[in-house]
């Protein structure tokens, strides 16, 4: 009897709101997709960041007869050199901070270096020997490059003593601040939503103030008398917040699956449809508490005694 | 049942008090009439009972309850057992008279089958049997009274407040409506009434509170609108808080 008169009332708010009901569904829906897919860039970077890291390496460049940086004058690393800094690496104050390595020849060098550049002119003027010989040193601790590097760049006929995941952190902090965009836009989206709903609410309040009014004077409680206005915003911000739930699944399945997926092959790892299914209760939920807690603000001050 | 103790009300913006220093007390099954000019602290002394406002100082014991102490949570519970009704009705007017009743029960959480029993009783207690399905524009103001007065009491409250609840109806309307109250008191049910209706106060011969500029010159047993024993003072000039008291007054 009680439930169903709460139900009735909200439906009753509902209907006569209907463009500031629409107008609530729409902000939470788009506020609500840039808070998923925000979520969805930062399990990118950090799967991405797993993925890479664990391939990254230290790289020992030896010089070349071309080089004058680093401890090079000209003269290509000689065998003596090259054996001294392998022996370095297999001695007992670096070994074990090393899972392998191997070492890069000229023509190996050359070999990949045709295959990156295959499309660039650069390919047609660069020769073999131009390109570092190197070791390339996988740690057991990739955090510990650093031993590597101020161990091995003073030795003679090392040019240069390189952690590739130098790159990687350019190319993730792009990311992340690609990421925090979308965070700091979602999050004054929600702002949006939450302050149109509380609005939503208050003119749903004031257009039943007679009735409002006669329940406060014959009792009827605080409950009682929120419960349909916080039923009414959620219930608006749930279809927004189930909306933006299907179009993060919408973009998984078309943008990242179907198009990143197949334009990027196998290079790199995606976020797919195990990521959707915890975002989109994550933005379900969100969008519902949200909602409660603005609306029950908003009809707050008509409860005051 | 009811005690003022000292009870003073002031509204923020107005230097004047509403009520000043009040103190009083009615008992259950009484029939009190609260008298006075327009702005002399009628209504404001009836929602302080209601606790719609709050006193600025002094307390108010209500059905056993400290309303300066009772938690803001509990007033609705409160309310149950008080019935009001206001000189403009106040029915919604979307629902049928019915409903308007039956709307009371629902919202704190009466069963459907005591919701039928209880209105259709209450609506015929108050003589509107035949118009349970009729909406509020389609009464008569006496008829939409009597309906505001079904709403009041059909959860059989201890108290009702009635303030100035025959202030839009002719006299014979009235009447009826003041036959009504005096059968809900019979009842016993506690009625208060605000008026400054001096015929239905003549004629009833009921306990007479009178305020002047919020503070209570006069409280009678069985008076008339007009103390009979002594006749009235030159009132004093608004703002004037001065401490006249009439021989008969209560302290
Ligand atoms: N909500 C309010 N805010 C400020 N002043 C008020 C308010 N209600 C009543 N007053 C003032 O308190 C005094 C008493 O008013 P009221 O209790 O309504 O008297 P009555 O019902 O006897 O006409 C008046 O001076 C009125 O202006
Ligand atoms: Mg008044």
């Amino acid at each position: 009897m009680r439930l169903r008169l709460v139900l009735s009332e909200a439906a009753q708010g509902l209907r006569r709101n209907v463009s500031m009901v629409i107008s609530v569904i729409l902000v939470t829906f788009i506020s609500l997709t840039f808070v998923g897919t925000a979520m969805l860039l930062q399990m990118q970077i950090s799967e991405m960041k797993g993925y890479w890291y664990d391939r990254a390496q230290v790289a020992v460049y030896m010089c070349t007869d071309v080089d004058t940086g680093g401890n090079c004058d000209s003269a290509e690393a000689s065998a003596e050199q090259i054996d001294a800094v392998e022996a370095q690496l297999e001695s007992p104050s670096l070994a074990p901070y090393i899972q392998r390595y191997e070492f890069e020849t000229h023509e190996q060098a050359f070999a990949n270096f045709q295959e990156q550049f295959s499309d660039s002119p650069l390919a047609a003027f660069t020769t073999a020997d131009m390109l570092n010989e190197s070791f390339r040193v996988n740690m057991v601790d990739p955090d510990q490059a650093e031993i590597l590097i101020d161990n091995l760049q003073n030795f003679a006929g090392v040019q240069d003593v390189q952690d590739q995941r130098g790159y990687l952190d350019q190319i993730f902090s792009v990311l992340n601040s690609a990421s925090y965009t979308a965070i700091g836009l979602a999050a004054l989206m929600l702002v949006a939503a939450v302050l149109l709903i509380a609005t939503t609410i208050r003119l749903s309040a004031f257009s039943r103030r007679r009735e409002l009014g006669i329940m406060r004077l014959v009792g009827a409680s605080n409950r009682f008398i929120q419960t349909p206005f916080i039923l009414e915003g959620v219930f608006a911000a749930l279809i927004g917040s189930v909306l933006a739930g299907a179009s993060i699944v919408a973009i998984v399945h078309f943008f990242i699956t179907g198009y990143l997926r197949t334009t990027l092959g196998a290079t790199t790892t995606l976020v797919g449809m195990d990521e959707a299914i915890i975002v989109v209760p994550v933005l379900v939920v969100l969008g519902a508490l949200l909602a409660a807690v603005s609306a029950g603000a908003a009809i707050s001050r008509y409860l005051k005694v | 049942m009811i005690r003022f103790d000292a009870v003073t009300k002031s509204y923020a913006g107005n230097s004047r008090p509403a009520l000043n220093s009040v103190s009083l007390e009615i008992l259950k099954g009484e029939f009190v009439f609260l008298v006075g000019a327009s702005g002399s602290g009628k209504s404001s002394f009836l929602r302080l009972v209601l606790k719609e406002e709050k006193p600025s100082k002094g307390q108010i014991h209500v059905l056993g309850h400290q309303l300066n102490t009772l938690p803001s949570r509990k007033v609705p519970y409160f309310r149950r057992n008080l019935g009001v009704v206001f000189q403009d009705f106040r029915l919604l007017p979307q629902k049928t008279v019915f409903d308007n009743v039956a709307f009371t029960l629902q919202v704190i959480g009466k069963s459907r089958g005591f919701i039928q029993e209880a209105v259709p009783d209450t609506l015929k207690m108050v003589g509107l049997s035949g118009k349970s399905g009729r909406f509020p524009h389609e009464l008569s103001g006496g008829e939409q009274q009597r309906v505001a007065i079904a709403r009041a009491i059909v959860n059989k409250p201890a108290i009702m407040l009635a303030d100035e609840p025959t202030g839009n109806l002719d006299p014979a309307t009235s009447a009826g409506i003041m036959g009504l109250l005096e059968r809900i008191n019979l009842g016993g049910t506690t009625v208060i009434m605000a008026t400054h209706d001096v015929g239905i106060v003549d004629q009833m011969q009921r306990r007479v509170i009178e305020l002047i500029s919020g503070q209570v010159v006069r409280d009678e047993r069985e008076g008339g609108y007009q103390t009979q024993s002594i006749p009235l003072p030159i009132l004093p000039p608004f703002g004037n808080t001065g401490q006249f008291r009439l021989p008969g007054a209560t302290s």
